[in-house]
């Protein structure tokens, strides 16, 4: 639910990062490491920029860029997505080595490697974290190594000897705990000093013979065609390995093609011929360079890890056993989810009504100014009654849910408990053949269906992640959970308040969140059956360890980044739609109104829906943005009606039920708003994301088809039935 | 004389160690990079609600495998500790 510029801006798919230095002397660092081992938390404690962070591992999933000053000097910082490898598998994997090896493009023109890299480790599972510090070091001997979450080690009774791992290692080794901001200053230091600097000399892992006969045969043969650019032995692993994808980087970055290099090509054929002869294989060394690494890296932790405590994943596994287990999994999913609704059901009502009065209040002290001021009515009109009234209720509807549901949600996020629904949900995606990884992203859904389908990079299968992109937009955005909250409190709860009453409401949105989930399912499965056909890929799913959230920080962090960003965003929407629906409202065109023209001419057709006219245009103005889509239906409502003094949703459901509305209208207004198209920041992405104008069109198509059939549907049957 | 069997029939709280890895070579990789190459002791930590996925601890880290990829990895039943198995 990584809501920021870079990840539903305009640099949300930008696959090459572009350097941004502001002048010369700029060092750029590389900061690499696992997932979920805190880098971006690093990342934005250093350059005091704000990249997502949560546990869960793939947050971060393109190059980010930020600047820092250390000491005097400027640095440019590129946190790298997180990878278990260099060896690269997934589109991740890929851009992080690819930065390693060939650096990122300038603006002005040329490429510019790192000056040194930062491999952020975790202290509680260095073992693993050490494997790709190993990788780096082959390619990167100006890095520096930094075990993180230092303080959650120790918790754990765990505690690393830095000065003997960075004798072992042969480069600086910094502890930090980012998330209380120790250590960093020091990580700097040792960074600067990487590059000031001889270059180190890290300790270099010894493959099995025939492995290294190979690569000192091939070394110097690349040695001459490479220069300084990559370290020559690596090169040679990696060009043993064949790993098609960094031939065809090497050959965009620089002006060789191994592949048509004569010597080389000869070279490779008779080493492969004595490889065979000695009985290896080429997966056999694949499999033995990556066993070695994992050796090394156990000798090496086992060194300098210390009091390792048996138990020390106790309590996680408790809990595990509580949030994933066959009898309380998916109870306590469905609790969990109904809880954070209910919450922000039962919190936002207050606030909602004292932000509508007091904005409402202001807009009559607006009349008052304009009247005061002699403006012509049209001014006044276009601006306080279109403009400023669209944006009060934007803010009074949208403020209140999402400044409580975002917090709560990143609560959960930070906690851990992400991995743990895509691990509970995971049989059902199996059943779908789809990757159970979709279930990560349809929880960024909730926050920002953008922001979804661009978190579907974490799905390395194409023909998975298309499924997830396609059918992200099932789950409904925040944008959208106004609008449902608000028709469920008016038909079905009644607008009363009282404890009772909210969890009602709440309940009832979780049935429409399950549905939404449930035809997720089916789409996908759908899918796989028929354009996207195929059996699920191989895929493993981290599940890291519980982490207390760090409340203050959350709740500050959730509603400056995530509510003031969606609102703005929303604002600027609702803004100038505020002033078309005037327009179309107050221009007549032969004895009507443009908007009765225009939902004269929807309404046949929305009334097969359920609908009616000004229904479906709202949906259709509010194609910018869901969070409109309420707003404008009031607008019209209001533009036609007399009534015009309300400030409670009891007014609200008057003005509703004099315009005909029946619970068959709210249900269908409820159902279409779950199954419609996406909006168009997130069909942009879709564009963006697919480099497919087929398969944004099919993202568009596709819940638009199943909202119209389903609203069809319940209309007729209930028509049908004399129940409407 | 150990128990010869596969990842996937592991119970919750028993462990094995990995004697051979025969998924096809990008999950296999995929397993290296996450440490579970052949002589790692692994432990089934919890099993989804459907059975399906498990939660394995490889090396410090839990990871969630489907039983169609754990059904790839054999493994040797280790005794529990305290137990008579």
């Amino acid at each position: 639910m990584g809501l920021t510029h870079t990840s539903t801006g305009a640099g949300a798919a930008e696959g090459a990062l572009v350097l941004r230095r502001s002048g010369p002397d700029q060092r750029v660092v590389a900061l690499a490491g696992n997932p979920n081992v805190g880098k971006s938390t690093i990342f934005n404690y250093l350059t005091g920029l704000r990249q997502h962070t949560g546990n869960w591992p793939g947050k971060t999933v393109a190059n980010a860029q930020g600047r820092c000053t250390h000491r005097g000097r400027g640095y440019v910082l590129v946190d790298l997505p997180g990878t278990y490898s260099l060896m690269a598998h997934s589109a991740e994997e890929e851009a992080a080595r690819d930065f390693l090896c060939f650096g990122g493009a300038e603006e002005g023109g040329g490429r510019r490697r790192a000056d040194a890299a930062v491999v952020v480790c975790d202290a509680a599972c260095l073992e693993r974290s050490l494997n790709l510090v190993l990788q780096t070091l082959e390619l990167m001997p100006r890095t520096v190594v930094c075990v993180n979450l230092m303080d959650e080690a120790a918790a754990r009774g765990l505690s690393v000897d830095l000065e003997g791992l960075s004798r072992l290692l042969g480069v600086p080794v910094v502890g930090t705990s980012a998330g209380r901001g120790e250590g960093l200053e020091a990580l700097m230091d040792a960074v600067e000093g990487v590059i000031q600097g001889p270059a180190p000399v890290p300790c270099a892992v010894t493959y099995p013979p025939p492995v290294e006969a190979a690569a000192a045969q091939l070394a110097p043969i690349l040695a001459d065609r490479l220069g300084d650019r990559i370290p020559a032995r690596w090169a040679a692993l990696r060009l043993l390995d064949e790993d098609p994808s960094l031939l065809a980087a090497l050959t965009a970055a620089s002006d060789w093609n191994p592949r048509t290099d004569g010597v080389v090509q000869e070279t490779l054929l008779r080493i492969r011929m004595d490889l065979e002869r000695a009985g290896v294989d080429r997966l056999a060394l694949r499999d033995a360079v990556a066993a070695r690494l994992v050796g090394e890296a156990e000798e090496i932790a086992g060194a300098v890890l210390a009091r390792r405590n048996p138990d020390s994943g106790g309590r996680d596994r408790r809990l595990d056993r509580i949030l994933t287990s066959r009898a309380t999994g998916i109870p306590v999913m469905l609790l969990l989810l109904a809880g954070v609704l209910w919450l922000t059901i039962a919190g936002a009502n207050v606030p909602s009504d004292l932000l509508a009065s007091g904005l409402f209040w202001v807009q009559d002290r607006l009349t008052g100014l304009f009247t005061y001021l002699n403006a012509p009515d049209w001014l006044h009109g276009a601006l306080v009654l279109g403009v400023y009234r669209v944006l009060a209720w934007v803010v009074s509807v949208m403020l209140p849910p999402m400044a409580i549901f975002f917090p709560l949600f990143t609560l959960l996020e930070d906690f851990g408990y992400l991995p743990r629904v895509a691990f509970v949900l995971d049989h059902a995606f199996q059943k779908a053949r789809a990757c159970g990884k979709q279930a990560l992203t349809m929880c960024m859904g909730f926050g920002c269906n953008a922001a979804g389908v661009v978190g579907c990079r974490i799905i390395d299968s194409p023909r998975e992640r298309m499924i997830a992109i396609l059918t992200n937009n099932f789950v409904p955005c925040n944008g959208r959970f106004p609008t449902l909250i608000a028709i469920i409190t008016m038909f079905f709860v009644g607008t009363a308040g009282g404890p009772g009453r909210s969890l009602l409401s709440a309940l009832l949105l979780t049935g429409v969140i399950v549905l939404g989930v449930v035809l997720t399912f089916w789409i996908s499965r759908l899918l796989s059956a028929t354009a996207l056909k195929g059996t699920p890929s191989a895929f493993t799913l981290e599940l890291p360890p519980y982490r207390r959230p760090r409340v203050g920080q959350v709740v500050v962090r959730s509603v400056l980044d995530r509510t003031l960003f969606v609102l703005g965003r929303a604002a600027a929407v609702a803004a100038p739609a505020g002033l078309v629906i005037w327009i179309f409202a107050n221009v007549q065109v032969g004895g009507l109104s443009l908007l009765d023209h225009c939902t004269g001419f929807l309404d046949p057709f929305a009334r097969l829906l359920g609908l009616d006219g000004v229904i479906l245009m709202a949906f259709l103005l509010g194609f910018p943005a869901n969070e409109i889509v309420f707003p404008i239906i009031i607008m019209a409502y209001l533009s036609t009606g007399t009534l015009t003094e309300f400030s409670s949703l009891e007014d609200l459901h008057r003005l509703l039920a004099g315009h005909g509305w029946t619970w068959l209208t709210a249900v269908c207004t409820m159902l279409f708003s779950l199954l419609h198209w996406p909006c168009s920041t997130t069909c942009l992405t879709v564009g963006r994301e697919t480099g497919s104008f087929k398969w944004t069109l099919a993202a568009f198509a596709l819940p638009t088809a199943v909202g119209m059939a389903a609203c069809l549907l319940v209309a007729t049957l209930a028509r049908l039935a004399g129940l409407a | 004389m150990s128990i010869q069997q596969t990842l996937a029939a592991l119970q919750v709280g028993q462990s094995a160690r990995v004697s051979q890895v025969e998924a096809g070579p990008a999950m296999r990789r995929r397993l290296f990079d996450l440490g579970l190459i052949p002589g790692t002791q692994v432990t089934c930590t919890a099993r989804s609600p459907a059975g399906d996925p498990a939660a394995y601890l490889i090396r410090g880290a839990v990871v969630a495998l489907r039983g169609r990829d754990a059904g790839e990895i054999r493994v040797s039943l280790l005794p529990e500790p305290g137990g008579t198995a």
